[in-house]
C-alpha cells in the first residue's frame, strides 16, 4: 500500500494523469508502448521541454515528456512550509569546485514536472533586443543565430500563453503588445525600490510577472501569500505545470513522471533511436524518432556526455567539444537593509517592482553586460541563510539580527555573467543512486563578471541609503543557469543550430536554457519557452517539407 | 479552541502572537499541518547520529541559536537537525573538498570534539559556554590545530553544515516564527494589506518601542 504522495510510484499511468487543478482528481492521457517509435521522445518537462512538449503536440507530433520529478497536484500537495517544500528541488549530490563553486539544489534547479517553473519567482522579462547581437552591436561575447524581432513575436505568444501580468507601457525596449492582465498591487518590498530609484533618478516598472491577477479558467487570481518561490498552492503561478501540460496532455502528448533518463541510444545509421530511462523499478527503453534533451544546463551536458559510444566516444553533438562547456550562471548580488517601516517583506511575490536602467544604458559602465534588480521577501530559512553565509552571524548576535526580519529590504541584481569555456560541467567518477556519473560544476567569475556585479552593489547601496535604509549589507549568490549546449550557425562553434537541432545527429535537439550564447541581464524563463514554441514551429515547418530526417548543414 | 491547536511560546518582541493559533483558520492547510505537525512531535533524541555525537551536536546548537531561559517549549534543534540527516542524503551538492552530507557531519562532531580537548583539555560539551564559543570561532576563522579534522576543511564544516544546517532548522520552527514576527502558513488565505506599516488582523502584531533606531 503505497502512500500516494507523488514521490513513491508514478501518477500519470492508466491512460490518465493528475488534474493539476483538482483534489484527487484525473484528466485523460493517451499512452504510447515503449516498443512504439513516438515521433518525439522530450527528456524533461520545464520550461522548454514542458513548452515543446505542447507545441509539438498540438502540431500533431506524438510525444512523450519524461521527467525525473513528481506530477504534483499544488492544491493538495504544497505546503506553506520552506522545509518540506525542498521537495521541489533537484537534490541529488553534484559536485561544484572552481573560484566561485555555485550552490546548488535550490533557486537553479527543479525536480518536478514542470521543472523550476514549479518554484521560480515568475519574473517574465524580454531579453534586450541588442543581446541577440551581443557581439555586432554592443562589442561582447557573441551573436546568437536569431533576430530579436522572431523572438519578439515568440514572446508576445508566452506572454498571451502565461497571462502574464503587467504594466500598460514598459519603460525599456521597443514596443511591445499590453500585457493580457493588469499590474498587482505594489507591495511595500516593491515600493521601497520604486521610491528609491526616483530618489536615484532612474526608471522603474512594476514586474511583469506570471501570477494572475483575475481569475484564469480554474486558476484563482494572486492572493499574496508570498510563498512563490517554493510553490504556488492555489495555482495562480501560471507554471508549465498548469500551463502548458495541461495543452499538452488535451493534444494528446504522454507525461510520464518519475521517470529518469541516462542514456540515449545511438543506430547504426547515425541516428538516435529512443532513451533508457528507469520508471517504476525497472529500466526500460523508449523508442522514438526523435530525441530532444531539455533538462537544462547540468542535466542536459550530463546525458549527452554519458551517452558516449563507440561512434561519439566523447559524448553526443560535441563535435565542436562544447558540450558542458560556457556554463553562465547570472549573478546574483544583493544589498540588504533596515529601515523604520514595517515592511513584512514574506508577503505577496517578493519581486514586484524592477529597474531595467543599467539593462539599457550603455554609457557610466566599466563593463560588457547588463543587469536588473529587484525588490527581494525571502521566507525565513533563507533570510537566516543570506546572514549566516554572508555574515557569519551565530550565537546572539544572529537571534537579534532575525528579530529585525519585518523591517528588512533589499534589492538582488540578476547579472549577465559572460561565457568562459573554463567554466563547465563534466562526469565524475562517483554514481548517484542510479548509476549514473555525478556531475561536477565548475565556475570562476571572470574579470568583466566582477566589474559587473561591483558596480550593481555599488549603485543599489547608493540607493539604499537614499531610500532610507541603514545596516547594509551584500550578499554574493547566483541564479539561473545557461549555455552548455549553446546554439550558433556555425558547427565548429556551436553544439545546435538555431532551431535547437545538433550539428552532428539530426534527430538530436536541446531545446532549454542550455542552448542561450548569451544570458542577459534578465531572467531566463520568458526566453526558454520562446525559444522552445520557436522550436516547435520551425519543426513543423521542416515537416512539411520533409527536412526532418535529413542532415542539417549550416548556412 | 485552544484544545485544537498545537501552541509555541510567544516572544518580547510580538507577545500576543502564536503563528500556531491559526492551525484551524484558512490560513493553514492540510499539507502544512502535516508538515509542521511533524516538526512539532520531534524531541531532542538521536535516530541517525550516534549518542555521544548528538551531546555534542546539542551543545553546538545551544551556542549557535541560544534560546531564552525563560521559553517554556525549547526547540529541539538537535533533535531537527539529526532528522534531517536521517532523511537527507544530500542538499543538492557538495563542494570538491567536501565529503558528503552524513559524513561531514559525523567527521566534524568527532574532530570537533578533539579540538576542544587540544585546545582546553575537556570534552566540547564541559566547557562552559564562552569557551565553547572560542572553539566554535576558531573552526570559523580556519584556526584548527586537531588531528582529527584530517581532509575534512574545518571553516568548510563550520559554514556550510554547521551554520548552514543548524539555523535552517531553527527557523524552520514556529516558535522562531514568533520570534521574528512572520506571518507563518498562508494557504489558502494570503493577505490583503501589503503595503508598508499595514497587516492584517491575522499578522503579528509588534510591541511598541520594539524597535532600537540607530546606535
Amino acid at each position: 500500500m503505497a502512500t500516494d504522495d507523488g514521490m513513491t510510484a508514478p501518477r500519470a499511468v492508466s491512460g490518465q494523469a493528475p488534474d493539476v487543478f483538482r483534489r484527487g482528481a484525473w484528466v485523460p492521457m493517451r499512452q504510447y508502448p515503449d516498443s512504439e517509435e513516438v515521433d518525439f521522445v522530450i527528456v524533461g518537462t520545464g520550461a522548454g521541454g514542458g513548452t515543446l512538449a505542447c507545441k509539438l503536440a498540438e502540431h500533431g507530433f506524438s510525444v512523450v515528456a519524461m521527467d525525473a520529478g513528481p506530477y504534483w497536484r499544488p492544491l493538495e500537495d504544497f505546503a506553506s512550509d520552506e522545509a518540506e517544500q525542498q521537495k521541489l528541488y533537484w537534490r541529488d549530490e553534484r559536485i561544484v569546485d572552481g573560484d566561485n563553486p555555485i550552490d546548488m539544489g535550490g533557486n537553479n534547479s527543479g525536480k518536478s514536472v514542470g521543472g523550476s517553473t514549479v518554484h521560480f519567482a515568475m519574473v517574465s522579462l524580454r531579453f534586450r533586443p541588442e543581446w541577440f547581437k551581443a557581439r555586432t552591436k554592443l562589442g561582447y561575447a557573441v551573436d546568437w543565430p536569431i533576430d530579436w524581432r522572431e523572438m519578439w513575436h515568440y514572446y508576445t505568444e508566452v506572454e498571451q500563453a502565461l497571462a502574464i501580468s503587467g504594466p500598460v507601457s514598459y519603460p525599456w525596449g521597443p514596443h511591445r503588445p499590453r500585457y493580457p492582465r493588469r499590474p498587482h498591487p505594489m507591495s511595500a518590498a516593491g515600493e521601497f525600490l520604486a521610491s528609491s530609484a526616483e530618489k536615484m533618478g532612474i526608471g522603474w516598472s512594476s514586474t511583469p510577472i506570471a501570477t494572475l491577477s483575475a481569475p484564469r479558467g480554474l486558476a484563482p487570481p494572486c492572493v499574496y501569500r508570498g510563498f512563490c518561490v517554493i510553490g504556488c498552492s492555489t495555482n495562480a503561478k501560471q507554471s508549465v505545470l498548469n500551463t502548458w501540460l495541461p495543452r499538452a496532455l488535451d493534444a494528446n502528448a504522454e507525461i510520464r513522471d518519475l521517470a529518469m533518463v541516462s542514456r540515449i541510444e545511438m543506430g547504426s545509421r547515425g541516428l538516435a533511436t529512443g532513451v533508457h530511462y528507469y520508471r517504476d523499478g525497472r529500466w526500460r527503453f523508449q523508442k522514438a524518432k526523435n530525441v530532444v534533451v531539455a533538462g537544462y544546463a547540468v542535466e542536459t551536458p550530463r546525458l549527452l556526455l554519458n551517452s558516449a559510444c563507440a561512434q561519439f566516444p566523447d559524448g553526443l553533438a560535441n563535435s565542436s567539444g562544447l558540450v558542458g562547456k560556457n556554463l553562465m550562471p547570472q549573478s546574483n548580488h544583493g544589498v540588504y537593509g533596515l529601515v523604520d517601516q514595517e515592511i513584512r517583506w514574506y508577503k505577496a511575490p517578493p519581486s514586484l517592482s524592477i529597474t531595467e536602467h543599467w539593462n539599457y544604458t550603455d554609457t557610466g559602465k566599466d563593463f560588457f553586460g547588463g543587469y536588473a534588480y529587484m525588490s527581494q521577501g525571502p521566507l525565513p530559512t533563507a533570510w537566516a541563510g543570506s546572514l549566516t553565509s554572508s555574515r557569519g552571524l551565530w550565537g546572539e548576535k544572529l537571534v537579534r539580527e532575525m528579530e529585525k526580519y519585518n523591517h528588512q529590504v533589499g534589492l538582488k541584481i540578476v547579472g549577465e555573467v559572460l561565457p568562459q569555456e573554463k567554466n563547465q560541467v563534466t562526469l565524475t567518477d562517483e554514481k548517484d543512486a542510479y548509476g549514473i556519473p555525478i556531475p561536477r560544476i565548475t565556475f570562476s567569475y571572470g574579470e568583466n563578471d566582477k566589474r559587473l556585479y561591483e558596480h550593481a552593489v555599488r549603485f543599489m547601496s547608493q540607493q539604499m541609503e537614499v531610500g532610507g535604509a541603514r545596516d547594509l549589507f551584500v550578499e554574493s549568490d547566483t541564479a539561473h543557469l545557461g549555455g552548455t549546449a549553446k546554439m550558433g550557425d556555425d558547427p565548429r562553434t556551436s553544439v545546435v543550430n538555431a532551431d535547437c537541432r545538433s550539428w552532428d545527429i539530426p534527430n538530436l535537439w536541446v531545446c532549454d536554457g542550455s542552448v542561450f550564447p548569451t544570458v542577459g541581464g534578465v531572467n531566463p524563463s520568458l526566453t526558454i519557452q520562446a525559444i522552445a514554441c520557436r522550436t516547435g514551429d520551425r519543426i513543423a515547418e521542416m515537416a512539411r517539407r520533409g527536412e526532418l530526417t535529413r542532415r542539417t548543414t549550416p548556412a | 479552541m485552544s484544545k485544537d491547536h498545537p501552541h509555541a511560546d510567544t516572544s518580547a518582541r510580538y507577545p500576543d502572537y502564536d503563528v500556531l493559533a491559526k492551525w484551524n483558520t484558512p490560513s493553514w492547510n492540510d499539507p502544512t499541518r502535516a508538515a509542521v505537525g511533524q516538526r512539532l512531535q520531534v524531541r531532542d533524541e538521536p535516530r541517525f547520529l550516534s549518542a555521544e555525537r548528538f551531546r555534542i551536536l546539542k551543545a553546538v546548537c545551544d551556542r549557535i541559536v541560544p534560546q531564552p531561559t525563560d521559553r517554556m517549549n525549547k526547540i529541539a534543534v538537535a533533535g531537527l537537525v539529526d532528522r534531517m540527516l536521517e532523511q537527507t542524503e544530500s542538499v543538492g551538492y557538495r563542494r570538491a573538498e567536501m565529503p558528503p552530507l552524513r559524513e561531514a557531519w559525523q567527521r566534524g562532531l568527532d574532530a570537533l570534539n578533539d579540538e576542544a580537548k587540544v585546545r582546553f583539555g575537556a570534552e566540547f560539551t564541559d566547557l562552559p559556554a564562552g569557551r565553547q564559543d572560542t572553539v566554535l570561532e576558531l573552526l570559523q576563522q580556519g584556526d584548527v590545530r586537531s588531528s582529527a579534522w584530517g581532509d575534512l576543511p574545518a571553516q568548510g564544516f563550520f559554514k556550510h553544515r554547521v551554520l548552514h544546517d543548524i539555523t535552517v532548522s531553527y527557523y524552520a520552527h514556529p516558535t522562531a516564527w514568533n520570534e521574528i514576527g512572520f506571518g507563518g502558513p498562508a494557504s489558502p488565505r494570503g493577505y490583503v494589506r501589503i503595503e508598508a506599516n499595514r497587516r492584517d488582523p491575522w499578522e503579528a502584531e509588534e510591541k511598541q518601542g520594539a524597535v532600537h533606531h540607530g546606535d
